[in-house]
């Protein structure tokens, strides 16, 4: 399994993603990822990979997940396509249909339909990247690897239709070998070749009382319009270095092929302590 | 900490007593609206785990608890004629008054203040609480006056139930089925002290509507059970306590606490009584409560949070167990064609908590019992609808009989040694076969063959005609090619990147049951004409004989997940208006011409692979599809491969553990025809229990995730 950290691009505080990905650079990280939201005050997704790109040669770039649908697909298409030319074929696309509406409404995009529409735009995203019609072409052969996330089953089989892999939400290790058994079975359902590549994401913030008490207040307020649901993630952000390497091994164990912490304060020295928890 | 705790039940006088010990500084009232001693229900039953998490909580209860105990080890099965007994199950069951009493002495003892015959309309009472425990039970008014916080979702089941108390004292967890002119009812007993025994009888709607027993009275009730089940309970009567006949409700809440309240046990969730686990979740989740304030003494919100984050992921497991063991007896009529061994496997293995492997640790006895049985028949559906054959043990040794995927089966005249399907992996067909044989499954698939070229999913798509032999030899494994026509999911890129994506050169007209495309980038397909389908039932019938000369063994026709003969089958692919569309006897038309041509070419076993459901509105009914699987056994089909969906691009299906195998249950059982299942099934363990329980005939297994091998290269 590989390991890859998140850049603060949602945290409060978390600007410096140049600085930030030059360490990650140094570290033994496989990527680095970003959130995406858009009724939030974080930075644009695709803009800091691109910033995360120009100064690192080595690590694979990462959304994780972008929100589809919020993005006209061609729009999409050149961004990702961007990326993964500035990247030298580094980027890896994950997308989904987000969870909350607000998204769509800021973004002036209809929210209505939007899983048809998300199943039409990774349709036509693969032609755009084949085609190089609103964008040259990919550095990566067929474009850059596709990951999708969502746990019901329509989500799963959307996946199946139209990724190279999976990427999941989050949550202990129990939660993700279940949505990742699940993934495989649409896979096999959709009659795919092979198995999906499966992704899975965690928040950690390693350090004092202050730096969990401000990782837990920004899941808090990150994750408000899940009602209560936001204490619980606040509960699972993983604190101590203990709690990291059971983490990374309930990963491993249930078959995850790359997995990427994600900051939850903002300050530099969190590349340096994740890395020497999760340093082979 | 001043806590409140509204409802007096295990759930809440548990707490009481354990937040109480914990630290007796906490000032804990509770408030309970009915009488000390006033109870409903019998005896509750807990199992070993459970007794040990009581056991650490608590060692005073827990020793006046177990004091009290009847405990047994035995689950008979009643049916048939038959009573088959099954050992190793450690169960321990306490009447539920007295189980009260020593919770509420243990209050007492320890000073929480508890006051009965007191109701609160609301919470006024507990206003000056740093912490509100609502254990008021499933009709809990706390969660109801928060319904927008908790966000409860209530489940009413289809069965009927009735709860009574016996003075037989039965020495076993007891099952007994019984089948009337009404329909077929089932008991659920179990002892919970040297002289008492709980009795549920239970039923579908449907049995219960025909015995009358809407609107008895309790006594009429009574006297109802008491006849029906005269023998098993010996003389002895019916006891009744509120005892009126209900359907189950199940109970699941979005969050279980909002502020400074917090809900506990049946108030929180409920699972279904037959896998009996109310009153142990209840006291389990007593038990993390009581645990967690003491954790987190400042911060409430991180108590209550991790309370639910500890109890939310164990309460889901049971309920989905519950789920499926109340499912189980909703539709157990459809097994009642079983041997007495078979069955009772069946139902000891229902909710999937007990799997074949953990049975066998239990008693080894009974699973070789099992396991010799399925042996000795060479075809596990000799016990359905088909005329039994001859015993066919072969050269199976019986005195330690092989686990049931290794059992064989005869499969139309031909001896498959296992019940392994295995797939032949994507690449050149004829290597791919050769590569599959080498793991000697019971029999390998081969993937899609087209039966002409216009009849291809993608370029790479094998066809018939350019089938070379497989490797040749007696003694392998027989090969089963699977013989399909894409219809409109034809002519699309190789699914590396990706399923259903048009070709974009090169590619060829499509023909389907309607002139409808697939997806919304799919190329419209033309209605297959009388003179296509001509040409399709010859393509078929030569692929037939193709397969044949490669050396195939079966044939396995494609009519499922969209392909042209499924888009026939369904309403939703099928719009003709002439006679090979419209009600389900039409659309299967076409398909069973096809199964009749290649049937009346073909000697060797004939499947026919079929989607039991489009997940989708408007798509193949329950009804339909056991009409389809009906005419295609009638049809001379002698295997069903039952799978599902891919009828339509959006639609929604349901993935999980084993998530094709009630379809092809059902198939198999209702039908009476010998059924093959995948769908995420991985380890042998799963697959050997589904076919002792005589739930399918033949797995296909998948690869586990997270599988990785055990043996590297090493420096020594």
């Amino acid at each position: 399994m590989e390991i890859g950290i998140g850049l603060p691009t949602t945290v409060p505080g978390g600007t410096d993603v140049v600085n930030w990905s030059r360490a990650a650079e140094e570290g033994p990280f496989a990527s680095v990822g970003v959130l995406d939201r858009v009724a939030y005050r974080s930075l644009d997704p695709f803009l800091a990979l691109a910033a995360a790109a120009a100064v690192t040669s080595r690590v694979r770039v990462v959304t994780m997940v972008a929100v589809g649908p919020v993005r006209s697909t061609a729009l999409l298409a050149k961004q990702a396509a961007s990326v993964d030319q500035v990247s030298g074929g580094r980027l890896v696309l994950g997308l989904a249909l987000g969870a909350r509406l607000e998204d769509y409404e800021y973004a002036g995009a209809d929210a209505r339909n939007r899983a048809a529409r998300f199943s039409e735009q990774l349709a036509a995203l693969r032609d755009h990247f084949e085609d190089a019609d609103v964008c040259p072409p990919p550095a990566q052969d067929g474009g850059p690897p596709l990951l999708v996330g969502g746990l019901a089953g329509p989500a799963l089989w959307r996946m199946a239709r139209f990724a190279d892999g999976y990427v999941h939400g989050g949550g202990p290790p129990r939660a993700f070998a279940r949505a990742a058994s699940d993934a495989a079975a649409a896979w096999v359902d959709a009659e795919r070749p092979g198995r999906p590549q499966l992704w899975g994401q965690g928040y950690f913030g390693l350090g004092d009382d202050d730096v969990v008490d401000r990782g837990a207040a920004y899941l808090r307020d990150y994750y408000a319009f899940t009602g209560p649901f936001a204490e619980k993630i606040a509960a699972g952000n993983l604190t101590t270095p203990g709690a990291v390497r059971d983490f990374v091994r309930g990963y491993e164990d249930a078959g995850c092929d790359h997995l990427i912490l994600l900051p939850t304060v903002a300050d530099a020295d969190q590349i340096v302590r994740l890395a020497e928890v999760v340093a082979p | 900490m001043r806590i409140g705790v509204l409802g007096g039940g295990p759930a809440g006088l548990y707490f009481a007593a354990l937040a109480k010990k914990a630290n007796p500084a906490h000032d804990i009232r509770l408030v309970e609206r009915n009488a000390p001693d006033a109870t409903f229900g019998w005896g509750v039953v807990f199992s070993e785990e459970t007794l040990g998490a009581l056991r650490d909580a608590d060692r005073e209860s827990y020793l006046d608890i177990t004091e009290s105990f009847a405990r047994w080890s035995a689950i008979d099965v009643h049916y048939a004629g038959k009573i088959v007994r099954s050992g190793g199950h450690v169960f321990s069951g306490v009447a539920r008054k007295h189980l009260l009493q020593i919770l509420q002495d243990r209050c007492r003892s320890l000073g929480v203040e508890m006051s009965f015959l007191d109701e609160l309309p609301d919470l006024s009472r507990f206003e000056d609480c740093d912490l509100v425990v609502a254990a008021d039970g499933v009709n809990s008014t706390v969660r109801r006056l928060l319904e927008d916080r908790f966000r409860p979702r209530l489940d009413v089941h289809r069965s009927k139930y009735v709860w009574f108390g016996t003075t037989r004292s039965f020495d076993a967890f007891t099952f007994i089925f019984r089948r009337t002119p009404h329909g077929l009812f089932q008991v659920h007993a179990y002892p919970f002290d040297a002289r008492t025994s709980t009795f549920i009888v239970e039923c579908n709607q449907a049995t219960w509507e025909r015995a009358g027993l809407e609107g008895v009275t309790e006594e009429e009730s009574i006297a109802f059970c008491e006849e029906l089940f005269g023998p098993e309970l010996e003389g002895h009567r019916l006891m009744s306590n509120r005892s009126l006949w209900v359907s189950f409700v199940t109970l699941r809440c979005e969050s279980w606490h909002d502020g400074n309240v917090v809900l506990l046990g049946d108030a929180a969730h409920t699972a279904h009584f037959t896998i009996g686990s109310g009153t142990k979740l209840a006291m389990e989740d007593a038990i993390s409560l009581a645990n967690a304030i003491e954790v987190f003494p400042d911060s409430l919100e991180s108590a209550l949070t991790q309370y639910e984050l500890e109890r939310q992921p164990v309460v889901e497991r049971f309920q989905e167990a519950a789920r499926e063991s109340s499912r189980y007896f909703e539709d157990v009529i459809r097994y009642t064609t079983f041997d007495p061994l078979p069955f009772a496997f069946q139902l000891l293995t229902r909710s999937g908590r007990i799997t074949h492997l953990e049975l066998e640790k239990r008693d080894p006895a009974f699973v070789a019992e099992v396991d010799r049985w399925f042996a000795r028949r060479a075809s596990g559906v000799d016990a359905v609808q088909r005329a039994p054959r001859p015993e066919r043990t072969g050269r199976i040794p019986l005195a330690t009989p092989p686990p049931p995927l290794l059992a064989p089966l005869d499969l139309a005249g031909v001896r498959i040694e296992n019940r392994i399907a295995l797939r032949a992996g994507d690449g050149p067909l004829v290597p791919s076969v050769a590569a599959a044989l080498l793991e000697a499954p019971g029999v390998v698939l081969t993937p899609f063959v087209a039966v002409c070229a216009d009849g291809r999913i993608t370029p790479d798509t094998p066809v018939a005609d350019d089938v070379a032999e497989f490797v040749p030899g007696v003694e392998r494994s027989p090969v089963c090619v699977l013989l399909g026509h894409a219809g409109r999911r034809g002519s699309v890129m190789p699914r590396r990147h990706g399923a259903d994506r048009p070709l974009r050169e090169g590619g060829w007209d499509l023909v389907s049951a309607s002139a409808l495309p697939f997806g919304p980038r799919s190329r419209t397909p033309k209605e297959l004409d009388r003179a296509g389908m001509d040409r399709v039932v010859e393509d078929f019938v030569a692929g037939a004989a193709v397969a044949g000369r490669a050396g195939a063994g079966a044939v396995l026709l494609e009519c499922s997940r969209g392909y042209l003969l499924a888009s026939f089958l369904s309403p939703l692919a099928n719009h003709r208006a002439d006679e090979w569309g419209g009600p389900v006897e039409a659309r299967l038309r076409f398909p069973l011409e096809v199964l009749a041509a290649v049937r009346s070419a073909w000697d060797g076993p004939l499947g026919v692979r079929y989607s039991a459901t489009d997940w989708a509105p408007g798509g193949l009914s329950r009804h339909d599809s056991l009409a389809a699987a009906h005419a295609f056994a009638a049809g001379g089909a002698d295997f069903l491969d039952v799978v599902a969906g891919g009828t339509v691009a959006e639609q929604r299906p349901v993935y999980g553990r084993f998530f094709l195998v009630p379809y092809g249950d059902v198939v198999r059982n209702e039908v009476g025809v010998p059924t093959m299942t995948s769908g995420n099934l991985t380890t042998a363990d799963e697959a050997n229990t589904i076919l002792a329980a005589g739930r399918a005939d033949l797995v296909v297994l998948d690869p586990r995730i997270g599988a990785r091998p055990t043996v590297r290269d090493g420096t020594t």
